[in-house]
């Protein structure tokens, strides 16, 4: 009898907490999902916490987004031309755009990386990869425009790019297909042996970003897939993940995976940079572009360099060791410390961790196993910090919070995992929608990440928005990680394919974003300074015209004596100075793109009229309530027509 | 007697604040100007609040046919206000170093701040005249042109003192720290004034040194 009441108590109790449990969870479903509302609602005339730059992969340019909010806010035109602003159409534009293969009007932009110093994020430019003709880019993060292009020789598949070392010192670009070097005409099946993959080393001038090739790292040809630098204790080394060490050629699907390890590769640059200041190194000849642009004359300027410093690294004792890392690594990336070095064995399920401290050890205790191509191989068990076993498929890539977690994307299981480092146990793991590639945590790769939320970017949409027919933008989702477990809070399209992206926080960039240009610091050749400097010349058959723009009308806006078959130079000077009032120029048959003319700013539109008669050109952007009469007229005259050159205002 | 005095002397030393500080802003904010445009009127000329707004004010006003704001060569105002205030000044402290010296009554000291008010009344008296002038004087040929009801144009006046709604902008105009500095300045000759009357009255003409001590018997 005792018994039998213990067990009604029992029973009675349990089903209490029971109850009460359901009741709980009930509730506090209901106001999860409202406060995720509230985590990225922000309110009309608010602004966001952090900005998010995610690349654009195929459109070739970089996108400038909003956390938590993931609202974007511009599409900065980087290695494709772009009619929004006549980035690539302009005259002025045009040369940022050459390569050695010559205007070459696209590319597709990977790897977003914020300038540094001592680590952190500093805010002064942001740097990107074009991958298919390798290139380079500086974008300021004061007018956030593309300010340099460097196009990177010997190298093909840039992927490995556009990494930057703690104090900015460098940029750095990997080649992903090894090539022959020099380029030559050979047959493909002689590759194993015959071609190299160039590591680029890219100085950045403190003062101003002005980027130089200082030398590049002739290295076995295997493929060079991602990099990061080392940071605090490991500054001065860089990591590239590496696959294709077999060395194939051909089915790299099969005949890439099988080996079972292949490798990082541990580069000493600080021995190499002070190899080749002691005039160590091979200038070997090439040819590539060095694209600037100049904020005070608005004009790119495009130089081809003819020469290039190659290090073959088995030169420089210790500055290059292969750490053995299993299943074709993609993801390569350091933790805050600067101690381990994470490396996803992307056919995987595990994630490989390697300790600096370790790898020291090793290098002093020459423990190798073997060589390759002369550069030593450290022992697996001697470098190897600890395995995550995550239970999930296919990693990729890590970035960290500010709290001694990392956070690992699974492409094949489509998920975001959160892992201890140090311990390797897993805390969490959260699905994405669907196959994520990269993610990015706001300075989640540098010395100071902000772990507030993570941006998972996902390769597959699916049926994430409203069907729009066969192609769709890429989606991305934003968890909340503040707590111990992630939150799924948000879900938005991005533009065209974001691989990797980077994000800081707002208050480093708003107050150095600029409102205008100065138009007495307009230095451009052909600038229209004041309304009494419009006019129009002619040398040949090419006509200049200097006009200026004010709300709202040309000067001037009737133009003659302009003939078929001239090279006409609309010089579109914006004088306003007042902020986000620019002006548009068009004019029909214009077979380049409009161009859009920020305060101050000087851009140039070149007009080969075809057609006699009387044609109109007009304001594209409206920009005042009086934008509907900013138009003028040019008359068009046969070509052997003798009306003199005439332009008028007002008359 | 003497500490009216020095109030009297220190009070019209406020007035130099005008001649780097602004008298009058005015203020002009939209739903396309979050952050307003505005200008500082100064006694030597008008600057913009920001470095460019002048410039944009005066694009905006060409919509309706205002002249462009003065630059300090089109207004004998900007040349005369800086002389008028500094002889003010050297006025009213010469009347206070008198007063110390006990050669003028403090009764000096009210005509001063008399004749300073009459001539701040005269001093907006001409900036309302001609605001008058620059917000109804207008181009016929200004791009718009807007009628109240009864069919008169409509004035873009700003106002002298306070808000008006003006087509899409807010208009507010205040005295600014310079015209604060002057009121405080004055105020403090008024102050002295009555301290000075204070201290005078019982005995009625004895030397300076006395009515310290007759303030002490008040007590």
């Amino acid at each position: 009898m005792k018994n039998l009441s213990y067990l009604i108590c029992i029973l009675f109790g349990l089903g209490i907490t029971l109850s009460s449990c359901n009741n709980q969870s009930q509730k506090s479903n209901g106001a999860l999902s409202s406060s995720a509302a509230e985590k990225v609602y922000v309110a009309p005339g608010e602004q966001d916490e952090y900005y998010a730059f995610l690349s654009g992969g195929y459109s070739g340019n970089l996108t400038v987004y909003g956390l938590p909010s993931g609202r974007m806010f511009k599409e900065i035109p980087v290695f494709s031309q772009f009619p929004t602003s006549g980035y690539g159409y302009s005259e002025e534009t045009k040369p940022m755009l050459n390569t050695s293969f010559g205007f070459v009007p696209w590319d597709d932009l990977h790897h977003p990386d914020i300038s540094q110093t001592n680590g952190e994020l500093d805010g002064r430019w942001i740097f990107v990869n074009g991958n298919n003709t390798p290139r380079i880019a500086r974008v300021s993060l004061s007018t956030f425009e593309t300010e340099e292009i460097i196009e990177v020789p010997n190298s093909a598949g840039n992927h490995s790019s556009s990494f930057i070392t703690e104090n900015t010192e460098y940029v750095v670009a990997g080649t992903r297909f090894s090539v022959p070097v020099p380029q030559r005409d050979m047959p493909i099946d002689e590759y194993k042996g015959n071609f190299k993959g160039a590591l680029s080393f890219i100085s950045v001038a403190p003062d101003n970003g002005r980027l130089n090739l200082e030398f590049q790292i002739l290295m076995p040809g295997f493929n060079y897939d991602l990099s990061h630098p080392g940071r605090g204790k490991s500054h001065g080394w860089f990591f590239f993940s590496t696959y294709n060490t077999e060395e194939a050629n051909s089915l790299l699907e099969v005949m890439a995976s099988q080996n079972d390890k292949d490798f990082i590769a541990a580069v000493n640059w600080k021995k190499i940079e002070e190899y080749v200041k002691n005039g160590g190194g091979t200038k070997m000849p090439a040819n590539y572009a060095h694209n600037v642009y100049d904020e005070e004359t608005h004009t790119g300027t495009s130089t081809m360099i003819k020469e290039v410093v190659t290090v073959d690294p088995t030169k420089v004792p210790g500055s290059l060791y292969f750490l053995p890392t299993p299943k074709s690594p993609h993801g390569c990336d350091v933790d805050p410390t600067g101690q381990y070095i994470i490396g996803s064995g992307k056919l995987s399920a595990d994630i490989t961790v390697h300790s600096f401290d370790k790898m020291l050890a090793a290098i002093e205790g020459e423990k190798f196993d073997g060589e390759a191509y002369g550069i030593p191989i450290l022992n697996f068990e001697e470098v190897l910090a600890g395995t995550v076993k995550s239970g999930g498929l296919g990693p990729l890539h890590t970035e960290f919070d500010d709290k001694g977690n990392a956070y690992t994307t699974f492409f094949i299981s489509s998920e975001v995992v959160k892992w201890k480092v140090g311990t390797w146990e897993v805390v969490d793991r959260k699905p994405t929608y669907y196959s994520v590639g990269h993610l990015m945590i706001p300075g989640g790769n540098s010395r100071k990440p902000f772990g507030k939320y993570v941006v998972a970017m996902n390769k597959i949409t699916k049926d994430r928005y409203l069907p729009t027919g066969p192609e769709m933008e890429h989606s991305a989702q934003i968890y909340d990680i503040s707590g111990e477990k992630m939150e799924l809070i948000y879900d938005f399209p991005t533009h065209g394919e974001p691989h990797y992206a980077a994000g800081c926080p707002a208050d480093l960039l708003t107050e150095n974003s600029k409102k205008i240009y100065r138009l007495d610091e307009n230095k451009h050749e052909y600038a229209t300074i004041g309304p009494d400097d419009a006019r129009v010349e002619r040398n040949g058959n090419e006509v200049h015209v200097y006009m200026s723009t004010i709300r709202s009308h040309f000067t001037p806006d009737n133009i003659e004596g302009i003939k078929v078959g001239d090279k006409v130079y609309f010089h579109i000077t914006n004088h306003e100075q007042d902020f986000d009032v620019p002006h548009g120029f068009s004019i029909i048959g214009q077979g380049t793109s409009e161009i859009l003319v920020m305060p101050g700013q000087t851009k140039t539109s070149l007009w080969e009229p075809k057609k006699v008669g009387v044609w109109p050109f007009y304001c594209t952007d409206f920009c005042s309530a009086l934008h509907q009469e900013m138009q003028g007229y040019v008359r068009v005259s046969p070509a052997n027509s003798n009306i003199d050159l005439s332009w008028s205002l007002g008359e | 007697m003497k500490k009216a005095s020095i109030l009297m002397i220190i009070g019209p030393l406020f007035l130099l604040g005008l001649y780097v500080l602004p008298l009058w802003n005015i203020m002009l904010g939209a739903p396309q100007y979050p952050e307003p445009l505005g200008m500082n009127i100064f006694i030597d000329g008008i600057k913009g609040v920001n470095e460019f707004d002048i410039q944009n004010i005066d694009g905006l006003n060409h919509y309706i046919g205002m002249r462009t704001l003065p630059k300090p060569e089109d207004m004998w105002e900007f040349s005369a206000f800086p002389i008028i205030i500094g002889v003010m000044v050297a006025l009213g402290v010469l009347i206070g170093l008198l007063g110390f010296l006990g050669k003028v009554s403090y009764k000096w000291f009210l005509g001063w701040f008399v004749l300073m008010s009459i001539l701040g009344v005269l001093g907006m008296y001409d900036f309302n005249a001609w605001m008058v002038d620059y917000g109804t004087n207008l181009d016929p040929n200004a791009i718009m042109k807007l009628t109240n009801e009864d069919g008169t144009p409509v004035s873009y006046k700003p106002p002298l003192f306070g808000h008006v709604k003006m087509l899409n902008f807010d208009v507010t105009s205040l005295p600014s720290t310079g015209a604060w500095l002057m009121f405080t300045g004055m105020m403090l000759t008024v102050v002295a004034f009555f301290i000075g009357k204070k201290a005078w009255q019982p005995k009625g003409g004895t030397h300076p040194a006395k009515p310290i001590k007759v303030k002490a018997n008040d007590k």
